[in-house]
Order: structure tokens, then C-alpha cells, then sequence
């Protein structure tokens, strides 16, 4: 079972609820997407980024004020769901409760009038796909979580349509499960090889699945690009603070030397940062837990430990600084002790990992 | 016996003190009514009453034209009231808390008043023949009133709420991603209907079939003044017996066989909605 995949384009999607004018909130607010063919792209947001709201567009659940949707080249904007030749998987599934697994899996190709050996024919090569084979007959509360998730998969892919949406799908499980059943689903989507869109506001589970991720907030999309790009150059202080750990600090560009910025923290510190700014900037400073490090001595930074706690592959301080500002470090566990909570230490971090952002002014 | 054990026998007591007013009630003004009921209807160990009530033709076919009436006001309720249950469920809020006032009022009016309204309207002079003779639809005024039409409309315009509250029950019920699942798989709006509402409401449609017939076997009032006398359904039967005849025996009999009919037909359906669970 190979999927021809299609690209998905978004222009100008607008769409705005409620009334008249005092009542009127604006969910999307002119929308460019491109999703390529065969690609997983998350829109990832928080809730009321109007993802929700995209992914209805998207659906034809929804009709965009403004704004042009395509579709395999085709302008589908008006073209109802019945004919929009998507697979959908819901955040709860929405398996037909009434209907067995085969039932639920027969379904979109009864609907296209698909000759009945063909049916049984590739109901079975689905079922099979998402390794439910024994499961056929039964009925959608016999079966666990993760296993109704799959006949989900499983009908949304069968009648071989031009897209797939997952909307929030690994939600309703638990941990252990959740991280296998994204495994799984990037693994057959990937085999299927069919452009997917997938919305979720958790950004983990963004940074895992995607290829491509587009950030959401206020109805905007602020950032599209590689997981590495949006983990690591965040375009905005909202993108940097929703993904990921971070610390952020207010400074000056004071001058430049070495080749390098020298920011001027508020507590009075100095650091040398990597980029492009006049002097007397104001910036944010975004550095991740993670690039903290001992061995690099260009910059220091005095601190006093917190709290230190060991969370399985790393040590997790919390430190505070001159000043009172407080900093957040990740240290690969390597079977040294925990610094002590009041012993003053010393950080040091490259000034390539020092990412500098716009502040809100 | 440890003292949680003895705490819960306590409390298992006291919430049986508590229904005791109830069960009182229902011993001393139902249970006792229908016993004595039963013990007249076969008084003296004799059968001839049920025989009587059984073999004559003329009652026969009172018990016949009870059910067809029954049934035809049940099937008219369900054709009727699945569409009007349908709005209510996807309407907005404001017309929906207008179609359940619409719906309830019969409910909330005594069936005296409705009834009477029925023959202000299907009268040989009524607003109906009147409207249409204006019209020049008819030549003459239709038999709207004293008969079989009379007593069906106005029992299926007072059994309708019966229908349409069970059913708009169970279409609330159904998980709208459901509805948008069936139509992003590609079902055009009358096969969503035919797939998912239709056999996701069944329940709520057997329950309003049990409720609309069992209520329209014994129906009383209706059939009594929109038939004029002429319409001789089982319960204007059972009362002419016990109000003229004073006929209590035969009464009591013809009373004990529409009960039996009600309880069986409430165990048929209520058999083929479990065995239809059981099967899932």
C-alpha cells in the first residue's frame, strides 16, 4: 500500500467568530502555509493559537473568511468534506461505536462504491498494516486505548486519500504508550509515504515526529522550519519560551570584541554572544539548559545552586545568580556528585550558543 | 461481623426507612386496586368472563381496533416526531428552547382542554372544513370529527411529546466528531443520517415506540369525546362497563387483558434492545 502524496497550500486563510464587531475574535489571521508532498508538518500552538481552527479549514469543516486552500493543485475552499478525499484521525478517535473494526475500516470505501471483494481485499491489507489482524470483529470498547487509535490510523488511510490530518491523536494515552504509538504512526506514514498534517500544542512531541514545524500563536504562524531551527533559532521570545527549556536574559550590546558581541546583562555581568547588533541594542538572551558547560572558559557566569535534582540521563540545576536572576542547567549525569544546594559554582557556556532575540517592547 | 460491615447493615436500614413511605403508597393505592381487580375478574373460579371478553367477536374487535389505532398513532408519532427531534437537536439555543415550548405545551395543558381544542377545530363547522370550503378544496365538510380521524390526530398531537423527548435524547447523545467523521470519509448527508443517527437513536426510538403505544392502548379521554361513542377503544369499553353495566367482573377482565397486552408489549421490545446489546 503506497499513497500518492500531494502538496497542500494555504493562502491568506482568514476567519474571524462571533458578531458584530465587540464580540469578534479573530482565530486566523491571514495564513501562508506550503506543505509539500509526502512531508509531516506540525502546526503547533497553544491552545486558542487557532490550530484547531486551521485544521478545520483545512477539513472543510470550516469555511475560511478569506483565503484559498489547494490541494493537489486543485482549489478545494468550497468543496465540502464528503469530497475532499482526507483522512482524519480525532482526538478521540471517533470510531463509529456501533461498528466493528472491519465495519469502521469499510466505511470511506462503501462510501465510494468500491466493488465488495475489493473492500474485504484491502480492509484487510489496513487492518494488517496497523497489526491488528485478529482484531476484525470486534467492536471499538473491546479494545484498549492504543489499538482504537490504530483502526483510526487504519480508516483514515485505507480509501488512499491526498492528505492526512492528526488532530492531537496521542493525547488520551499514557506516557510509555504514547512515545511508542508516534513511533509507529511516523514509521507507517513515512511508508505511506502521504503529505500529513499534524496539530498538537505538545512541543516534545513536535520536535520528535516532524519534519517540518510551524508555530502558531494569536491566530499567526510565527515560525516555520526543521525542529533543530525552531529549537534552537527561535524567532520570537513566544516561540522560544512555548518550546523547549530556556533562559532568557535581558542585556545591552555594549561593543564588539573577539569577533563577538559583548552584552551587558542587567546584573551588571558581561557575556560574549555570537551574532549581529549595534551597539546599544537592548536583545534577550536565549540560552538553553543544555549548553551550559564546564569546559569552554570564555564566559563566566557565578552562580549559587538552589536545587539540584537527577532526572535519569541528566542533572537538572536550579542556580541563582548575582542579582537574583534565576538560571536553569542541564548537566549529562556522568556519575559525578550533585553540586549541594548553596555551594557557589562557575558556568561557563561558547558565545555561539547565546541565541539573541527582539525583546517586547 | 467487623463494624464496617455492621455500618454499612445501618445504613442499608435507614435507606429503607427512608422508601417505606413510598413503597406504603404503592402497596396500599396501586398493588391493592390491581389485586382486588384481578381477584374479580376471576371471582368464583369462573373463566367466563375472560371467555367472554375473548370469543365474542364484538369485543374482539375492540381489542383489534385498540391496537390498530395504537399502532398507527405510534408509527404516525415516529414519522412526525424523528424529523421535529432532529431540529431540536441542531438548532440553535434560541429556536431550541422554542421548539421545546412548542412541543411541551400539550404536556403542560390538561387533556380535557386539548381535547376540546381538537373539536373546536375538526367540527363539521370547525376552522378546518370552514378554511378548506373556502378554498373551495372540498364541496362538502370532511367527517374530520366523531370518528376514526378525529381520534387518531388528536391522540398522536398529545402522544407526540412521548416520541420526540426520547429520541432527541439519544441524537444529543451522539459524539458530533462522529458526524464529522462519516462526512470527511466521504458520506453525503442522507447516508450520515442512515448510518450513524439512524441506528446510534435506536434506543431512543424503541423507547418512544414503547411509551407512545403502551399510553395510546389505554387512551381514554380522546378516544372517548373525539369518537362521540363511536370509537370504541379498550379503556371507553372497560369504563362503559363499570359506569353503566356496573358490570365489575367483566370489567376486571377486560382491565387484567389490556395490562397483560402492555407488559408484553413493553418485554418484546425491551427482549430485542438487550439481545441487540448482547450481540455487540
Amino acid at each position: 500500500m503506497t499513497l500518492a502524496s500531494a502538496p497542500l497550500t494555504l493562502r491568506g486563510i482568514g476567519k474571524t467568530y462571533g458578531g458584530p464587531a465587540p464580540g469578534r475574535v479573530a482565530a486566523l489571521v491571514g495564513v501562508d502555509l506550503d506543505v509539500r508532498a509526502g512531508e509531516l508538518l506540525t502546526i503547533l500552538g497553544p491552545s486558542g493559537s487557532g490550530k484547531t481552527t486551521l485544521l478545520k479549514v483545512i477539513a472543510g469543516f470550516e469555511m475560511p473568511d478569506a483565503g484559498i486552500v489547494t490541494l493537489a493543485a486543485a482549489d478545494i475552499t468550497a468543496v465540502p468534506p464528503a469530497k475532499r478525499n482526507i483522512g482524519m484521525v480525532f482526538q478521540n478517535y471517533a470510531l463509529f461505536p456501533h461498528m466493528t473494526v472491519r465495519g469502521n475500516v469499510a466505511f470511506p470505501l462503501e462510501m465510494r462504491g468500491v466493488s465488495r471483494t475489493e473492500i474485504a481485499r484491502r480492509v484487510d491489507v489496513a487492518i494488517a498494516l496497523v497489526g491488528l489482524g485478529g482484531f476484525a470483529e470486534r467492536f471499538p470498547r473491546q479494545l484498549s486505548g492504543g489499538q482504537q487509535q490504530r483502526v483510526a490510523f487504519a480508516r483514515a488511510v485505507v480509501f488512499e486519500p491526498k492528505l492526512l490530518l492528526l488532530d492531537e491523536p496521542f493525547g488520551a494515552l499514557d506516557r510509555k504508550l504514547r512515545e511508542a504509538m508516534q513511533l509507529e504512526m511516523r514509521h507507517l506514514q513515512r511508508r505511506l509515504g502521504i503529505t500529513t498534517v499534524f496539530i498538537t500544542h505538545d512541543q516534545e512531541e513536535a520536535l520528535v515526529l516532524s519534519d517540518r514545524i510551524a508555530v502558531m500563536n494569536h491566530g499567526h504562524i510565527v515560525q516555520i522550519g526543521r525542529p533543530a531551527e525552531i529549537y534552537e533559532r527561535p524567532a520570537d521570545l513566544f516561540t522560544a519560551d512555548f518550546i523547549g527549556e530556556s533562559n532568557l536574559f535581558a542585556a545591552t550590546v555594549r561593543d564588539h570584541a573577539d569577533g563577538f558581541l559583548r552584552l551587558a546583562l542587567d546584573n551588571g555581568q558581561t557575556m560574549l554572544a555570537a551574532g549581529e547588533r549595534p551597539a546599544g541594542t537592548r536583545v534577550g538572551a536565549l540560552i538553553r539548559p543544555e549548553r551550559l558547560r564546564v569546559e569552554v572558559a570564555r564566559n563566566r557566569l557565578d552562580a549559587i545552586v538552589i536545587e539540584a535534582v537527577y532526572v535519569g540521563n541528566a542533572h537538572k540545576l536550579r542556580l541563582q545568580m548575582e542579582g537574583g536572576s534565576e538560571l536553569l542547567a542541564r548537566l549529562p549525569a556522568e556519575g559525578g556528585a550533585l553540586p549541594e544546594a548553596g555551594t557557589t559554582v562557575t558556568l561557563h557556556l561558547a558565545p555561539e550558543d547565546i541565541h539573541l532575540l527582539a525583546l517586547d517592547t | 461481623m467487623s463494624a464496617a460491615a455492621a455500618a454499612l447493615r445501618r445504613e442499608n436500614g435507614f435507606m429503607f426507612a427512608l422508601t417505606l413511605p413510598a413503597l406504603l403508597m404503592f402497596v396500599l393505592f396501586f398493588g391493592y386496586p390491581v389485586a382486588r381487580l384481578l381477584s374479580l375478574s376471576v371471582s368464583g373460579l369462573s373463566g367466563q368472563w375472560y371467555a367472554k371478553a375473548l370469543t365474542d367477536p364484538l369485543y374482539r374487535d375492540v381489542f383489534l381496533l385498540t391496537a390498530e389505532i395504537a399502532i398507527i398513532v405510534t408509527v404516525a408519532s415516529l414519522l412526525i416526531g424523528y424529523p421535529v427531534a432532529y431540529l431540536l437537536a441542531t438548532t440553535t439555543a434560541g429556536w431550541r428552547a422554542f421548539g421545546f415550548l412548542v412541543i411541551m405545551l400539550p404536556l403542560w395543558t390538561s387533556v380535557l382542554v386539548r381535547t376540546y381544542a381538537w373539536m373546536v377545530l375538526l367540527g363539521r363547522n370547525g376552522i378546518v372544513n370552514r378554511g378548506l370550503l373556502a378554498l373551495g378544496a372540498i364541496e362538502e365538510p370532511l367527517p374530520l370529527l366523531y370518528n376514526i380521524n378525529g381520534v387518531l390526530l388528536g391522540m398522536t398531537h398529545v402522544l407526540l411529546p412521548y416520541m420526540v423527548l426520547p429520541i432527541y435524547g439519544s441524537l444529543r447523545r451522539i459524539d458530533p466528531d462522529l458526524v464529522r467523521a462519516a462526512e470527511g470519509l466521504g458520506a453525503p448527508a442522507w447516508r450520515v443520517f442512515l448510518r450513524i443517527h439512524l441506528p446510534l437513536t435506536l434506543p431512543g426510538i424503541a423507547a418512544g415506540v414503547v411509551l407512545v403505544f403502551v399510553l395510546a392502548l389505554g387512551f381514554f379521554i380522546t378516544p372517548a369525546l373525539l369518537g362521540g361513542g363511536k370509537v370504541m377503544m379498550i379503556a371507553v369499553l372497560i369504563q362503559q362497563q363499570v359506569g353503566e353495566l356496573l358490570d365489575w367482573n367483566f370489567a376486571a377482565a377486560l382491565s387484567t387483558l389490556l395490562t397483560a397486552a402492555t407488559v408484553l408489549a413493553y418485554a418484546l421490545v425491551q427482549n430485542a434492545i438487550e439481545r441487540r446489546e448482547r450481540a455487540r
